[in-house]
């Protein structure tokens, strides 16, 4: 028990060396988000949203948030199909590591690095005029992580199936944006569509980034009640993570 | 107890048959050759043995444990080089071997030790702390061979070993793998080169369209096809053959006649030769070339399977083979 601990340990700490060893992934991850805050979110600041009309670009905060944890975690899942196709994977694979064991690794990662991102987007918080309190932040982190864990479980999940990163725009058109645009990420889901409601219940991240805004703008700007939002995310990462490592167990040619 | 056995082991890929019930008993300490051309059914053979492919049918052994059953156990108990590198560039080689330690569980107090003797063996020292992307082909295999031998394994597998490398790693590669055999371990080693087979096994399977057509020790696959061989290029082989089936010492049986070329087995090629120019000359068959040598385990394998391990060009028919073995993956 205490090896296979250990093993989880060694193989989260090497996705974190890469990481802080490739600085332009962790530069432009910053920069896509902020872009979106300062420049879409003022472009549509006259307009007003959410309850009592708060200012867009407050009002979009917790979902573009959410919106780098998305992208971050489901390409720290999708990257084992660049692992298949340049080796490494295969000497995880054929190491004496139960499936669970890679997987779980491979989520806590993908959290992390979601996570830290994360944190350095909420140091931008300021910037917009939004009020940040020492315990909304910390009610952030642990919803960042068991959606950042959750979604890293789906990159996984799909890189189980697939043979090269020739399909990477497919995840990109068929998961990773219908997942953003369906999520209340960008527009107040209590004011769109009956079936776009009915479908951002589907959405993992429409949970997740509701949390968000319970806690970093109060329970006012929230959709759900937040015992269900928090219910959801941690039975969305666990399931995930018991399907990925099916997966991986199961597509062993 | 034998290193690997296995049993009527078949493969099928969408009705194509990768591997053909193979029947292998393989001797601890033994280093045994998987000798053939491109898509023969070598690397899905030790793709089963290493547990990362399910067998269609049949039964493998490998240290006494069932590969479909016992697969943690197997994954102890040996140590693999796969044909393409799966090393992590972003880390450096010693970080690669240290995370290969914790991964197989080898006692923390012995890691560091471990990791300088493997990193000893095959000298890259000094290199260590430099990461992966800065290493050259050949630095990156024998950091893999490093790393397969981190937790003692009983059996070491090594997917072409020296493909792609230049003549002098090649050479310091098979120094480590004999340094590697004093020690007594077991290593299963696929190739297509004949030197590298024939300097380093001890037995040799001839595998060819997922079959194995023969098991021998080198020599004695060598052997097979007598001592000395003389191969003339002609334009006329098959009538210099009939010329010379009378020739004393000669063995008319074995001779091979492939395309423009005469490949005669003899017992004294000095005697064999001025009768056969005598003949030639006397025919009026012109002789364009003539070479002398002892059996090459190439010349083994065009007997056997009728094809030449290097024949990468091949027929239609084994082109379409080779890739559809190449797409799989």
């Amino acid at each position: 028990m205490i090896t296979e601990l250990e093993k989880i340990y060694r193989l989260w700490e090497r996705e974190m060396k890469r990481f802080f060893r490739e600085k332009s992934r962790l530069i432009t991850s910053i920069v896509t988000p902020l872009l979106w805050i300062l420049v879409f979110g003022s472009g549509l600041r006259g307009a007003a949203f959410g309850a009592g009309g708060a200012d867009y670009r407050i009002f979009i905060f917790p979902g573009i948030l959410g919106m780098s944890l998305l992208f971050t975690s489901m390409f720290t899942g999708v990257s084992v199909i660049w692992e298949r196709e340049f080796g490494f994977l295969r000497e995880v694979l054929v190491a004496p590591v139960s499936r669970v064991g890679i997987i779980t690794a491979k989520s806590l990662g993908g959290a992390s690095t979601a996570m830290l991102q994360g944190v350095i987007l909420l140091c931008f918080a300021p910037l917009v005029k939004m009020h940040l309190t020492a315990g909304g932040v910390a009610g952030a982190l642990p919803v960042m992580f068991l959606m950042s864990f959750g979604v890293t479980g789906i990159g996984l999940t799909i890189a189980a199936f697939m043979d090269s990163m020739e399909g990477f725009n497919l995840i990109m058109s068929f998961a990773i944006m219908p997942m953003l645009f369906c999520s209340g990420a960008l527009f107040p889901l209590d004011t769109a569509p009956h079936w776009l409601r009915i479908v951002s219940y589907f959405d993992p991240l429409t949970y997740g980034v509701d949390a968000l805004r319970h806690i970093l703008l109060g329970p006012d700007q929230a959709f759900l009640p937040l015992a269900v939002n928090l219910g959801f995310m941690v039975a969305f990462a666990a399931g995930m993570t018991a399907v990925a490592s099916a997966c991986f167990s199961w597509n062993r040619k | 107890m034998h290193a690997i056995e296995t049993h009527k082991l078949c493969k099928n890929y969408n009705g194509l048959k990768a591997l053909d019930c193979v029947d292998l008993e393989i001797a601890r300490g033994e280093t045994f050759g998987l000798l053939g051309p491109n898509g023969a059914g070598k690397t899905t053979l030790i793709s089963i043995l290493s547990t990362l492919t399910r067998a269609s049918g049949g039964r493998a052994l490998v240290a006494g444990l069932d590969v479909a059953r016992q697969q943690s156990a197997v994954r102890r108990a040996i140590g693999i080089v796969f044909q393409d590198p799966s090393l992590d560039e972003k880390l450096t080689g010693r970080e690669n071997l240290l995370l290969h330690c914790s991964l197989y569980a080898v006692p923390p107090a012995d890691r560091a030790a471990r990791t300088d003797w493997a990193l000893d063996l095959v000298e890259l020292t000094a290199r260590q702390n430099d990461v992966v992307r800065k290493y050259s082909g050949g630095m990156r295999r024998r950091l893999e061979i490093a790393r397969s031998l981190l937790h003692t394994p009983q059996v070491l597998f090594l997917d072409e070993p020296t493909l792609g490398l230049d003549p002098q790693t090649r050479d310091h590669i098979w120094v480590y793998l004999e340094k590697l055999k004093q020690q007594g371990i077991t290593t299963i080693l696929t190739t297509h080169y004949m030197d590298e087979a024939d300097r380093l096994c001890d037995r040799i399977a001839l595998i060819d369209f997922g079959k194995i057509s023969m098991v021998d020790t080198p020599r004695r696959l060598k052997r097979r096809l007598g001592e000395n061989l003389i191969t003339l290029m002609t334009d006329a082989p098959q009538q210099l053959l009939d010329l010379l089936k009378d020739m004393p010492g000669g063995n008319h049986a074995a001779a091979q006649v492939h395309d423009s070329r005469l490949v005669l087995t003899v017992d004294s090629p000095e005697r064999a030769l001025s009768e056969i120019f005598r003949q030639a000359t006397a025919g009026g068959i012109a002789i364009k070339s003539v070479n002398i040598h002892q059996p090459t385990l190439n010349d083994v394998f065009l007997k056997f399977t009728g094809r030449e391990l290097r024949d990468e060009v091949g027929g239609q028919g084994d082109r379409n083979y080779a890739q559809m073995m190449r797409n799989r993956k």
